[in-house]
């Protein structure tokens, strides 16, 4: 099991082979075959993250680096000391984020095949998601930023590919699409620019871009604690040690703490000399290999004293750099010292204005990926993509990987005060504005969207208040429960749909109820053959005299409503994902929630960070309206009576769509328990005897060096379970009766005259999006049309033919005119006659040039004669 | 003057020339196939002889390499001296690369239908390789300059004769231009030659270094500094660096699609290579004194071109101002005078030679087809053509910089070495780095528009099929296109030694120059 690691790189490669088969093939295939193939490169993934994290447990969470084979390294310019490998990182972190990526992954995947039936790309469909599923898995598993950035923007182009999927519907609809797609890929760049600045810093920082080098421990203190705790039942690390002693040194066995650190002390040296011959990456490789023929593969360092300054990986360097005193430095390993000082090119600062910068850089990518404000408009016109890419990219996977880079680098943040006060005003600001937005929309997908915006908020503001465990802990509940209300709503769609067809075909007399299947079957085949248009499709054909049916949008909730009744599944296990989102004890999001609050209140009281205060208020006031606007969703979609006939003819959706439902709802229920605050009392329904408390934790602090454990608050738990109660009270009062829209359709907050203005500006998302069409994109189209013409009239035309022209003439003129009628303009015209005759085709427009360039010619021979001759003529 | 015997460099640079000859004696009419594929086969056989100089290259040097030396003009210390660095090769290597795949792109054009003269079409192109190659080999100012200026002949005629519809405008202003920046370069030539005794660059830059041969040095205008600028006018020119660039958008609309793609993939990179192999070791104060200046040009262009770019309605046009754009990013990259920049800025000019000369070759087929280069006269070509929209749809990318793919590593090293470096800083990279951004804006949009969308236009609707030279050429750039990006080392180990050789040239002149600038 030890060299379990080694498989790593399999965990790309499966999905790029699906990506590349369905590429290749996917025309030729059916449609089963193209999702088989890549369902399973997609649950292959899975296992491998299992085998992954269960050689994780099996090497005392010791994190393994692989260099995937047959790559020699990436960019490296050995002068420069640049070097960057493809290096693949398997540590808790990493882990946590592949096994919940691949797992809703591969249901999604599932989940397409019943959803995408029928349309006409649906092997390309499998192999864009095969390709993100790999692109992901790069982001996550990478041990350098740039190798984290290739998956950054490779996701970044799978999501444009996917949301504009559909780029041919009619009707400007697939230009729609391909905008929506563009948004995105246009948003994220601007991030990007941040993610490469903060790169670039790094790099000159610290001469690395590498997260953590071989045999390095991210968190020495968490191991510390190991080490004493496991002295005191003289366990298996004494003799983990003791192995490792015998692999590089053979200091015999260890028996106490005191000898373990002999034992490693004599690793120093030979880890030193590997890591000299080597550089970095391959040095990981050779000890792999090295131990593959001994016993014992791995090494337990518990500690970095082995590891010189300079064989630290940027985040290692960071905390020495950080934690030295004005004045203090340090030595490198190579007989130079480090200070606080830092020089890069002709500007120089000091470490703390750096890491603060950097720390900036980055959120302004994670506001582009992780989708907050500034940058967030993308992500509701992202739901112009099918529906499992909104659930797989837009809300599980993709959007995530901002909150991942942060806590990643949570060196940098925990250092940077006053960024990570930014961080949090960000994050609790998004996450309290998308609420807002949220309760006004009437797209059921869209709402979902903003939903999905205002919880990365959560993410982004835990993490600026240091709550990293809680950020990925919230990040991998949201991923179950928001995957489920995706794919929930996918299926009321696809419900609403057939529905719809069905309609036409009853309306049609084209059978009677008998005929019923058949007639669905029919639906089916035009909904595959013309663009699978969500909107409008079909209809256009020959059903032209159904009046209502012309504006049948099957995402908008106001043609909703009583769907518990057609399709109980969709409708249960809708119920559990809005209930965990809502944060009702004690399905998921209440853990995850209440531990961001709870450390929010910690903040604020115990350390009186302002960070604390902001965050308590705005991610209260955040959790009150994603339990009102949920509550509004789940009422008016499946409670009250249907507002469209074709409500009636709802079926419950095919199993390839409900199983990947019910998995994600049994999940959604019970995955907040991996990571039970400490001292839960009876809210744990003593379930800690399964989970044990704050698993989740305790595993990430092996990589995350700030993580901490979350305590249980009363307080804030019964404060938080009392907003959400009472939204959700609110929620039902409002929208409970049988038709809680009136006549017109319109919301009871519009009928109300004292919010309709604020039902109003919410529903026009906060004005946000014709803010920046003002603000940013016609400035930038009208500038970009004036430079066009500045450039063609000023500097192609007029400095063309007044400054260039006019001055050659002149100078030809001059040149020319002494010996006009002499041997020099006999040549002119040689040469003139001389091109004419290659070229007729030149003929008549040279006659005005030819002098030019005969004479030009002319000027550059007599110049290079006289030139010539000067030196032999002085000589 | 010592003599040498011959050299496989100057195999690889002849055997052009030797294809020519044999095209000379060909009919026109009655073999136009044998033309065709001579042409195409001794361009493919100088590829073929240009893998064997990588193979044989020793890329632990830093000096010239395959060097033959003959007297020519003794009296004025004119030789003809040719040899190779690692810059010169992957030059070289990019020049013997393109030229197949244009040729063989040629075989399918249309433009002979219309104005024929097929021979001396593939006589100008093996001319013109035969030129590139030089300019890249040479190593004796005077020779160097020659083979500078015989590149244009070729292109002027290929733009003139073969070109669109306003070319013979195009062909003249691309020859004004450069000629104008040549009598400048000249008139440096000769006074160098002058002062050194020899037009031998290896000579003069010993010389240089050594302190034996002084071009006087006291500020942005003294006597090396014109000199220095005497050169780099010339290269900018040709690069083209803002504001130097109005004639490249006509010649680029105007040219044929083999003359645009060799034009965006080789002629360009003849001013940045000239750039460093004659600027930078000769004048290394007067370079490190202009590099900010030459910095902010840089910039400018990099944002200015995308952004003109963006407001094109024609599609070879957004792609020249592209072109623009994307060589800002070397032309910083150079100037950033460290070796993160000048490698990635080498490594970029490959990159683009590869990426735009790509984006050329599909405008080329979409205007074979289509008769267009009318941006709104495409939509929904995806569905038309689908395995041409999936390669396109790389090479854009390519071209955008993603990660994984060739342009992203350029542009990467070249805006790291920015940021660090001692003469251009953080501020460049900052706004350099802007240009990411626009990228995406540009290129996406052109995507958009010619792939994208309902294929609602009936003339869109029944497009040929691709033939199997379309298929190749794409196919291969798409090959090089992830090659690069995925093992760039490869390309940095070749040209390692030699551009630290070029860098170490200059910085042992940086710090007490920008001492005294302050």
């Amino acid at each position: 099991m030890q060299n379990l690691a080694l498989i790593a790189p399999l965990i790309i490669l499966f999905p790029s082979v699906g990506a590349f088969i369905n590429f290749v093939w996917g025309p030729k295939l059916n449609e089963r075959a193209s999702a088989i193939i890549g369902s399973v490169a997609a649950g292959a993934t899975f296992f491998i993250a299992l085998g992954m994290f269960s050689y994780l447990t099996g090497n005392n969470f010791q994190p393994a680096i692989i260099d995937p084979p047959l790559l020699d390294g990436w960019l490296r310019i050995p002068s420069a000391n640049l070097e960057i490998p493809w290096q693949q990182r398997i540590d808790t972190l990493s882990v946590t984020m592949l096994l919940f990526v691949t797992f809703v992954g591969t249901l999604i995947h599932i989940y397409a095949a019943g959803y995408m039936h029928g349309d006409k790309r649906f092997s390309r469909f499998f192999a864009y998601l095969n390709m993100f599923l790999a692109f992901m898995l790069i982001l996550v598993t990478g041990n350098n930023f740039l190798m984290m950035f290739v998956g950054w923007e490779g996701v970044g182009v799978c999501s444009y590919l996917l949301i504009g999927f559909w780029w041919d519907k009619p009707k400007g609809e697939g230009i729609k699409n391909a905008n929506a797609a563009r948004k995105a890929f246009i948003a994220n760049r601007v991030g990007d620019f941040g993610v490469l600045m903060a790169l670039f810093l790094t790099f000159w920082t610290f001469g690395s871009l590498d997260f953590f080098k071989p045999t390095e421990i991210a968190n020495p203190a968490h191991y510390e604690h190991l080490v004493h705790e496991d002295d005191s039942h003289a366990g298996e690390e004494d003799s983990h040690s003791g192995e490792e002693g015998d692999d590089h040194g053979g200091e015999g066995e260890g028996e106490s703490t005191t000898a373990q650190t002999v034992a490693l002390s004599t690793d120093t040296t030979v880890a030193q000399e590997g890591e000299e011959d080597d550089h970095g990456g391959e040095a990981a490789a050779d000890d792999h290999g090295g131990e593959e023929s001994h016993s014992d593969p791995f090494g337990f360092y518990v500690n970095n004293d082995h590891l010189t300054y300079n064989q630290l990986g940027v985040f290692g360097q960071a905390e020495k750099l950080l934690k030295l005193g004005e004045g203090e430095t340090l030595d490198r390993g190579d007989g130079t010292q480090v200070g606080r000082t830092v020089v890069i090119g002709s500007w120089t600062t000091d470490i703390d204005t750096v890491v603060s910068l950097i720390a900036l850089f980055m959120l302004l990518g994670a506001a582009g990926k992780s989708a907050q404000i500034p940058l967030f408009v993308w992500l509701p016109d992202a739901m112009a993509g099918p529906t499992p890419v909104s659930a797989l990219i837009h809300a599980a996977t993709m959007v995530t990987a901002g909150v991942y880079m942060m806590v990643r680098s949570n060196t940098f943040f925990y250092y940077a005060d006053e960024v990570s006060l930014i961080v949090t005003i960000i994050g609790g600001v998004t996450a309290l504005a998308a609420g807002f937005m949220a309760l006004g929309q009437w797209d059921i997908k869209r709402v979902l969207a903003y939903s999905t915006v205002s919880q990365l908020g959560f993410m982004v503001a835990a993490v600026g208040i240091g709550a990293y465990a809680a950020a990925i802990f919230h990040m991998m509940t949201h991923a179950f429960f928001k995957a489920l209300l995706f794919l929930g709503s996918g299926s009321v769609i696809h419900g609403m749909e057939h529905g719809h067809h069905h309609l036409h075909d009853h309306g049609h007399g084209a059978g009677g109820h008998g005929h019923d299947d058949k007639a669905h079957a029919a639906a089916h085949d035009s909904h595959g053959h013309d663009s699978h248009g969500h909107d409008s499709h079909g209809h256009d054909e020959k059903h032209d005299d159904h009046a209502h049916d012309d504006h049948f949008d099957p995402q908008d909730m106001r043609t909703m409503g009583g769907l518990s009744r057609r399709m109980p599944i969709t409708y249960i296990t809708y119920v559990i994902g809005a209930a965990a989102l809502a944060g009702i004890w004690p399905l998921s999001g209440f853990w995850s929630k209440d531990e961001i609050l709870a450390d929010a209140w910690r903040a604020a009281i115990f350390d009186g960070k302002l960070s604390g205060y902001i965050a308590l208020g705005l991610l209260l006031a955040a959790a009150f309206m994603t339990a009102f606007y949920m509550t509004r969703q789940v009422w008016l979609v499946f409670h009250g009576e249907g507002r469209h006939d074709a409500v009636k003819h709802v079926p419950e959706s095919v199993w390839q769509m409900t199983v990947p439902l019910i998995i994600l709802g049994v999940f959604s229920v019970f995955i907040g328990f991996v990571n039970l605050p400490s001292d839960p009392g009876v809210s744990s329904l003593g379930l800690e005897a399964v989970f044990g408390l704050h698993a989740l934790t305790d595993w990430l602090e092996y990589s995350v060096l700030h993580a901490h454990v979350g305590a249980f608050e009363w307080l804030i738990a019964l404060v938080a379970t009392g907003v959400g109660l009472a939204a959700i009270f609110l929620g039902i009062r409002i929208y409970g009766g049988a038709n809680p829209l009136n006549e017109k359709n319109e919301d009871p907050l519009y009928v109300n005259r004292g919010f309709r203005p604020l039902f109003v500006f919410s529903n026009a998302r906060m004005y946000w999006d014709e803010a920046y069409d003002r603000l940013f994109i016609r400035p930038f189209q009208a500038i970009a049309r004036l430079l066009a013409r500045v450039d063609w009239d000023f500097w192609h035309d007029y400095v063309h033919d007044s400054v260039i022209t006019k001055g050659f003439n002149g100078v030809a003129k001059i040149l020319s005119q002494p010996v006009d009628n002499g041997l020099i303009d006999g040549t002119v015209r040689g040469v003139g006659r001389l091109v004419k005759g290659i070229s007729g085709v030149l003929r008549q427009a040279q006659t005005g040039y030819v002098r030019v360039y005969a004479v030009a010619l002319l000027v550059g021979v007599v110049a290079v004669v006289v030139l010539m001759l000067l030196p032999v003529l002085q000589g | 003057m010592e003599m040498t015997g011959l050299s496989l460099l100057t195999v690889v640079l002849f055997l052009p020339m030797v294809g020519l000859t044999i095209l000379m004696f060909m009919n026109e009419e009655k073999q136009r196939n044998a033309i065709r594929w001579t042409t195409f086969g001794f361009s493919i056989a100088t590829f073929l002889l240009s893998l064997l100089l990588w193979a044989l290259h020793d890329p632990a040097n830093p000096g010239l390499q395959f060097v033959q030396r003959n007297d020519w003009l003794p009296t004025f210390g004119v030789s003809y001296y040719v040899g190779i660095d690692g810059l010169g090769l992957i030059l070289v290597l990019l020049t013997t690369f393109i030229m197949p795949l244009a040729i063989l792109f040629s075989f399918t054009s249309h433009i002979f239908e219309e104005r024929g003269r097929e021979k001396l079409y593939y006589i100008f192109m093996l001319l013109l390789e035969w030129a590139m190659i030089g300019v890249f080999v040479a190593q004796d100012l005077v020779i160097f300059y020659i083979f500078w200026e015989v590149t244009l002949v070729p292109m002027y005629f290929l733009v003139g004769i073969w070109g669109g519809d306003q070319r013979v405008y195009a062909a003249v202003k691309f020859f004004l231009y450069t000629m104008a920046g040549s009598i400048l370069m000249l008139l440096a030539v000769l006074y160098v030659g002058g002062q050194a005794g020899t037009f031998a660059v290896p000579e003069i830059v010993a010389g240089v270094q050594a302190g034996t041969l002084v071009f006087p040095f006291d500020g942005l205008f003294s006597t090396q500094s014109f000199l220095f600028l005497g050169f780099l006018i010339a290269f900018a020119i040709k690069v083209p660096i803002f504001p130097f660039h109005s004639w490249l958008p006509d010649a680029h609309v105007q040219a044929p699609t083999a003359g645009s793609v060799i034009l965006a993939g080789v002629l360009l990179k003849m001013g940045t290579y000239g750039i460093i192999r004659f600027c930078l070791p000769m004048f290394p104060e007067a370079s490190v004194a202009w590099a900010p200046v030459v910095g902010v040009l840089g910039v400018i262009g990099i944002i200015y071109g995308a952004w003109v770019s963006y407001a094109q309605q024609d599609i070879k046009k957004l792609v020249a101002y592209s072109s623009v754009s994307h060589m800002g990013f070397v032309v910083i990259g150079i100037f950033a005078l460290n070796a993160q920049g000048m490698q990635g800025a080498v490594l970029q000019m490959v990159n683009h030679g590869i990426s735009t000369g790509g984006l050329f070759l599909l405008v080329g087929m979409l205007y074979e087809r289509r008769h267009t280069k009318d941006i709104n006269a495409y939509g929904g070509i995806w569905k038309a053509l689908p395995f041409f929209g999936a390669l396109s749809l790389i090479i854009t990318l390519s071209s955008m910089g993603l990660p994984g793919l060739n342009g992203f590593v350029g542009e990467f090293t070249i805006l790291l070495g920015t940021l660090g470096s001692d003469v251009l800083g953080i501020t460049f990279a900052l706004f350099a780095t802007l240009g990411v951004i626009l990228a995406a804006i540009y290129m996406l949009y052109m995507f958009q528009k010619v792939f994208l969308g309902e294929l609602d236009k009936p003339e869109n609707q029944h497009l040929h099929p691709m033939t199997w030279p379309e298929v190749t050429v794409l196919v291969v750039v798409v090959v090089m296109v992830f090659w690069i990006g995925v093992q760039p080392a490869i390309w940095f180990e070749m040209m390692d030694s030699s551009t630290n050789a070029i860098v170490d040239s200059v910085a042992q002149f940086t710090p007490q120059l920008t001492a005294m600038l302050r």
